[in-house]
């Protein structure tokens, strides 16, 4: 008898995003994020935890990695770098 | 949407291979050969295991901590311990290892931990010794694994290494509490670390010329220094605290040798002997944690009737 496995977002404090810590196992969602609490955040590390299945993570795949980010690859006029800036001028 | 087809064999060894070389974590999609997951899922267990199997010789301590401060720090520190063997059992699932069946190893007798929690902490100054020598010698293993070419065994390390500094500074602590005790206090003290120092020497593993699977885990980034030169760093560490607590180191060919402190021959033919089963509490050590699995298993059950009764239970 094995319970679910769930991943653990923690936000460390208000102004940051959620960041993925870790995982655990546990029966409900309930239980989940109680230890969540007691596992990930022992020393005051977030002031917010979300707890998701594992199950429901849809990750994109390392073997199509190439295909699936290389349309960003060939654009690099989205970038300010891009651009020349004659010398001396500024608020550009 | 059509899928490109998947690399074949060699290109993958060859992205792998390039991937190592250029110092990059392997994380938990990527391919990887069979010997490099099969090694970790083996090496994290193990960690996992010597942390829960861990908490037991000073968890023992906690009803008769000397003081309020030292039994609520102790009460923490083993709660780091189980905390740690879970971030260990998550890393060692993105392997596709199964943490309930780890577990079933471990009880069967077919995983291992680490030989030291196989001695007894027969007494007060046994809590002080552990957290400064087992703890000690365990960071000095740890810190290199938060470079490990794995990602999530180096990100649990990480986690484990911050919080274990505070393990091995509350060992130094009562340790020089006792050194500067009474005479008894001192006796205390230098007893425990008559019987910890030569197991913590252990705990860094075999010579380097006796460790058959090093090499490979060193070309796989898993263990960035060797077995003696850990050992040699914790030595070069830890005389000069010992000096400074007036404790004597129990070895007597120790000498300095330029920067660094020279040991005698460590024994390991009682290491091979505690490995295989034959140390002062390997039986007892098992037992409790087998016993304290089946106690619990109530609680899973009702966790689980509970979770299935109430679905939406959030």
């Amino acid at each position: 008898m094995t319970s679910p496995l769930w991943e653990v977002f923690v936000r460390s404090r208000r102004g940051l995003s959620h960041t993925h810590v870790g995982s655990l196992r546990a029966p409900d969602a309930h239980m989940a994020l109680r230890n969540a609490r007691d596992v990930y955040t022992r020393r005051q590390e977030g002031t917010s935890i979300w707890v998701v299945p594992s199950s429901q993570i849809v990750a994109s795949s390392p073997q199509e990695k190439d295909s699936f980010f290389d349309p960003a690859g060939d654009k690099p006029y989205r970038h300010p770098t891009f651009y020349d800036v004659p010398e001396g001028l500024t608020h550009l | 949407m059509d899928r490109p087809a998947p690399p074949a064999q060699p290109e993958l060894e060859r992205e792998f291979s390039e991937r190592i070389a250029a110092d990059e974590r392997i994380e938990p999609r990527d391919w990887m050969p069979d010997g490099y997951r099969a090694t970790l899922v083996r090496q994290i267990a193990q960690h996992a295991h010597s942390e829960i199997v861990g908490m037991q010789p000073e968890g023992n301590w906690i009803t008769r901590a000397p003081s309020l401060r030292r039994k609520a720090i102790l009460v923490a520190k083993v709660q780091d311990e189980a905390g740690h063997g879970l971030y260990l059992y998550s890393a060692a699932e993105t392997l596709g290892a199964d943490r309930s069946r780890l577990l079933d190893l471990l009880h069967e007798g077919r995983q291992k931990y680490s030989t030291i929690f196989n001695y007894p902490a027969t007494s007060w100054a046994d809590v002080a010794a552990i957290g400064w020598l087992v703890d000690g010698a365990a960071i000095m293993n740890q810190v290199p694994l938060t470079r490990c070419s794995y990602g999530p065994y180096a990100r649990a390390m990480t986690r484990v290494c911050k919080e274990e500094s505070f393990h091995q500074r509350q060992g130094f602590e009562a340790m020089s509490v006792l050194a500067k005790g009474t005479s008894a206090q001192r006796r205390m003290a230098q007893d425990a670390l008559d019987r910890w120092w030569w197991p913590a020497l252990m705990m860094f593993g075999p010579p380097d010329g006796q460790s058959p699977n090093s090499a490979q885990s060193m070309a796989w980034g898993i263990k960035r220094f060797s077995n003696d030169e850990l050992r040699q760093r914790f030595v070069d560490a830890t005389v000069p605290q010992a000096e400074h607590l007036g404790l004597q180191i129990p070895d007597p060919q120790l000498h300095r040798d330029g920067e660094h402190y020279r040991t005698g021959e460590i024994d390991w033919t009682e290491f091979q002997e505690v490995m295989r089963g034959n140390g002062p509490c390997n039986r007892q050590r098992l037992a409790a944690r087998v016993r304290a699995h089946e106690d619990g298993a109530w609680v899973r059950e009702a966790a689980a009737a509970y979770a299935e009764k109430h679905p939406a239970a959030a």
